[in-house]
């Protein structure tokens, strides 16, 4: 019997070793701190232009950001085969230009670059403001009636920013001026042109919010206004000034995003992800070491793939605490691995909502399912029927959270849908066949071993692990590896076979 | 505290689950064999070819729209069961003591109409009883009769004798006893009573309900330690003929004895439960063991295999 086992810890101590010195490579090659300590958080943003080539020469630009308020521009990068590529820099803004003689098909180009948080990055310096005009309103009856709402946001401001937020307020307030305004021109436009004519320096621009592991975003208009040295950026539906912290300007030139020769079918997405680089790191060699990541295993993925990998990373770890929970403690859960999406779907939600939500739709899942025992249908009927009732279910929670104000309700959608009617058929089943008790059982471990999961796949030293060094999961299957030829004991048997225990 | 409850059960060789699956099934049951003992048409079949004594079968229903034509098949029938083919745990089981005048009574004396059993039949069909929901064969069977002297010893049901058999060679036994509280079922963990069997005589050794020591019947009142089962030792051999014909190295044998036709073969099962420890107040492991340093079991007689059961495995008064 050893033999027949021999190569199997052979197997597991090659694991074992690979996955450390992988990970030891990458700390010690690659500066990676082993624990998320005090660190820097760099800002990846991706930007992916999809278009058809026309099979002639295709020239893009498109508008890329700098440093400014609160962000170090650190790197920047393309990838596009076969493209030839110039950066233009001049007093119009910079931007990135690739061109081809030939294209023909779908075409992708990504352009990618790395903004360091940096709170000590002020204004003075990255911007240039927008060319003077002298504005002439018309007397049109748009112009008057604008003119009117311009006046009355003049007389209750004190400087332009006051100006700003004002006029904002007068076009949600006047809702009929503004919607007759708005048959000419779009409202940004015409705040841009109001200001403008106040003698207030403003203008459009294109900007982002940076939310971690975010696809297929789109750039959103905003307002920029200066007051000579400074400039705010305001949201031209709520009126409210935008934080600079986690909102990033992309093109703050009044010029197009992306100019397209030669092709068709133009869109660009942004996808971003925050990486974390140790304090004391200096901006120019995080330069260079960026680079070299680059070139490393899956952190060379476009962006989009990658955060979507910063989840899956994470899964080997929940499955790891089922079977821990399973194979020493014995806990019984409903269905395997249904505890893992349940936590991920935490992580989505919050935990508060989530453990709420939980209940509230098994709960009510159960009650609806016992109805429909009594109807009389055939099995797949009946978990179709339960899965649209669960769909119904969380569009009514979040009606109604959202009716009542909580937005945190609207997070409910994140529910594996399909999985939860498993669950609650199941549970449903259970409940006939072996009484409310095992169902509180069941129920219960799925829950504990959800929470468990959660627990750590919010910690952060966790997350900082998983991601940033893959050799660890080869260590996580040696160890769910080893842990699948335990013959000892479970924790709950020591209860189940008392008995025995007593002499 | 914990490591000394650890060191206890394994000196008296209690079997933990873990070790159950991976030593024991996972080794010597081939998973190409499980769907002989997972499908109880085939085991049937199996039994049947092999000269096993089973209930006699009285109908299949394979298809959905046949269900309509049950009334056909059980007509004639007194008392009947409906059980689904890949059923487990006790599952979906419905006993028909009774028919009167189209309505069908329970054992326990439940009305219940004939559109009722329809529903249950395409329950069945549908894999609501089946593992992992795959879509089922419904098995109608001829209701065994409990032998006079048992009686007493159950409430509702007919009580089974679970006998673990491994390489061929009985190791442990014990009688299942359904009670009120277990609803006609005879599954340990559906609160039927455990009573351990010494393999020598079929007599009781032990009883156990929850996983607690019992006296007494809770229905009947009936003592449980005057068990002592008839034809013991039929029962081992048909337990030892289950082993041979499916190939399985460790089998857990579900046996009953019907009033007329005596000892005969209920279901087999390839993941036997570990409570038949508790009902007897013996750990498996040593047993297993003894077994496992004999070397070719396999080519023992059936009479041979028996013989060595019965001397080394009889309770033991002290224990």
């Amino acid at each position: 019997m050893n033999n027949v086992r021999q190569p199997f810890y052979v197997a597991i101590f090659l694991l074992f070793s690979v996955g450390i010195s992988l990970s030891y490579y990458r700390h010690s090659t690659f500066d990676v701190p082993w624990l998320p300590g005090e660190k820097q958080h760099i800002w990846s943003i991706e930007a992916k232009i999809q278009f058809d080539g026309q099979n002639e020469p295709v020239k893009v630009s498109l508008a890329v950001p700098d440093t400014q308020q609160s962000f170090t521009k650190v790197a920047e990068h393309t990838a596009s085969a076969g493209y030839g590529l110039s950066y233009l820099e001049d007093d119009a803004g910079r931007r990135v230009q690739w061109t081809i003689r030939d294209a023909q098909g779908p075409q992708i180009l990504y352009y990618r670059v790395d903004m360091l948080v940096d709170p000590d990055q002020d204004q003075v310096g990255t911007f240039t403001l927008p060319i003077k005009r002298r504005v002439n309103l018309g007397a049109g009856p748009y112009e008057t009636s604008a003119r009117g709402l311009l006046e009355q946001a003049i007389s209750r401001s004190a400087d332009p920013y006051s100006l700003t937020a004002e006029l904002i307020r007068e076009f949600s307030t006047q809702s009929q001026s503004a919607e007759f305004l708005s048959q000419k021109r779009p409202r940004i436009e015409w705040l841009v042109l109001l200001l403008q004519y106040a003698n207030v320096p403003a203008r459009k621009i294109l900007g982002l919010h940076l939310e971690d592991g975010r696809r297929r975003q789109k750039l959103l208009n905003y307002l920029q206004v200066f007051d000579g040295q400074h400039y705010k950026i305001f949201d031209t539906e709520t009126g409210k000034q935008i934080r600079p912290k986690s909102f990033l300007l992309w093109e703050y030139n009044s010029l197009p995003l992306i100019d397209l020769m030669g092709g068709a079918n133009t869109t660009v997405n942004f996808s971003m992800i925050k990486q974390e680089v140790p304090l004391g790191e200096s901006r120019k060699t995080s330069i260079e070491r960026d680079s070299s990541l680059l070139n490393f295993s899956i952190h060379s993925l476009p962006l989009e793939e990658l955060s979507l990998f910063k989840g899956i990373l994470l899964i080997p770890v929940g499955v790891l605490v089922v079977v821990f929970l399973r194979i020493f403690i014995g806990l019984r859960t409903s269905g395997t691995f249904m505890p893992v999406l349940i936590a991920m779907s935490f992580i989505q939600t919050s935990l508060i909502t989530g453990v709420v939500g939980f209940i509230l739709i098994v709960g009510t899942g159960l009650i609806i399912r016992s109805y429909l025992s009594k109807l009389n249908l055939l099995l797949v009927a009946r978990i179709a029927a339960v899965i649209i009732f669960v769909i119904i279910l969380i569009a009514c929670f979040s009606v109604v959270a959202y009716q009542m104000g909580l937005s945190e309700g609207l997070k409910i959608t994140f529910f594996p849908m399909v999985i939860l009617s498993w669950t609650i058929e199941r549970m449903s089943i259970l409940w006939e066949e072996e009484g409310p008790q095992e169902v509180v059982v069941q129920a219960g471990g799925s829950l504990i071993v959800a929470l468990v999961t959660y627990m750590l796949l919010t910690n952060d030293v966790v997350r900082h692990l998983t991601f940033n060094f893959l050799g660890l999961q080869l260590v996580l299957m040696a160890v769910v590896l080893m842990l699948g030829s335990y013959t000892g004991y479970r924790l709950l048997e020591f209860r189940r076979f008392r008995p025995f225990c007593k002499d | 505290m914990l490591l000394k409850c650890y060191r206890q059960l394994a000196a008296s060789g209690v079997m933990g689950m873990n070790r159950r699956n991976l030593s024991y099934i996972g080794r010597y049951n081939p998973r190409s064999l499980f769907p002989l003992v997972d499908d109880k048409l085939k085991t049937k079949r199996l039994a049947v070819e092999h000269g096993v004594t089973v209930p006699t079968l009285i109908g299949v229903i394979e298809h959905q729209h046949s269900v309509r034509h049950i009334s056909k098949i059980i007509d004639g029938h007194r008392a009947f069961c409906i059980k689904p083919a890949k059923g487990s745990g006790g599952k979906g089981i419905l006993v028909i003591s009774k028919v009167d005048d189209g309505v069908f009574y329970r054992t326990n004396g439940q009305a219940v109409c004939s559109s009722e059993v329809q529903r249950h039949v395409s329950n069945i069909l549908a894999g609501l009883f089946s593992l992992g929901g795959a879509p089922d064969v419904a098995m109608i069977e001829d209701c065994i009769e409990i032998e006079s002297g048992l009686a007493t010893f159950s409430h509702e049901g007919v009580p089974d004798i679970r006998v673990i058999v491994f390489h061929g060679i009985p190791v442990m036994a014990m009688m299942r006893l359904s009670c009120s509280d277990s609803h006609g079922k005879a599954n340990l963990h559906q609160g039927a009573i455990g009573v351990g069997l010494c393999l020598a005589t079929g007599r009781a050794v032990n009883a156990v309900k929850d996983d607690v020591e019992i006296l007494l019947h809770p229905d009947t009142g009936q003592n449980l330690r005057e068990l002592a089962l008839p034809k013991w030792r039929k029962l081992l051999e048909l337990a030892c003929a289950c082993s041979d014909m499916t190939g399985l190295g460790y089998l857990g044998v579900d046996l009953v004895i019907d009033k007329n036709l005596g000892p005969m073969l209920l279901e087999l099962n390839a993941r036997p439960g570990l409570s038949i420890q508790m009902a007897n107040n013996a750990g498996l492991l040593p047993r297993l063991r003894k077994i496992e340093s004999i070397s070719h079991p396999e080519r023992w007689g059936a009479e041979q295999r028996l013989e060595f059961a019965q001397t080394h495995f009889a309770a033991i008064a002290a224990a």
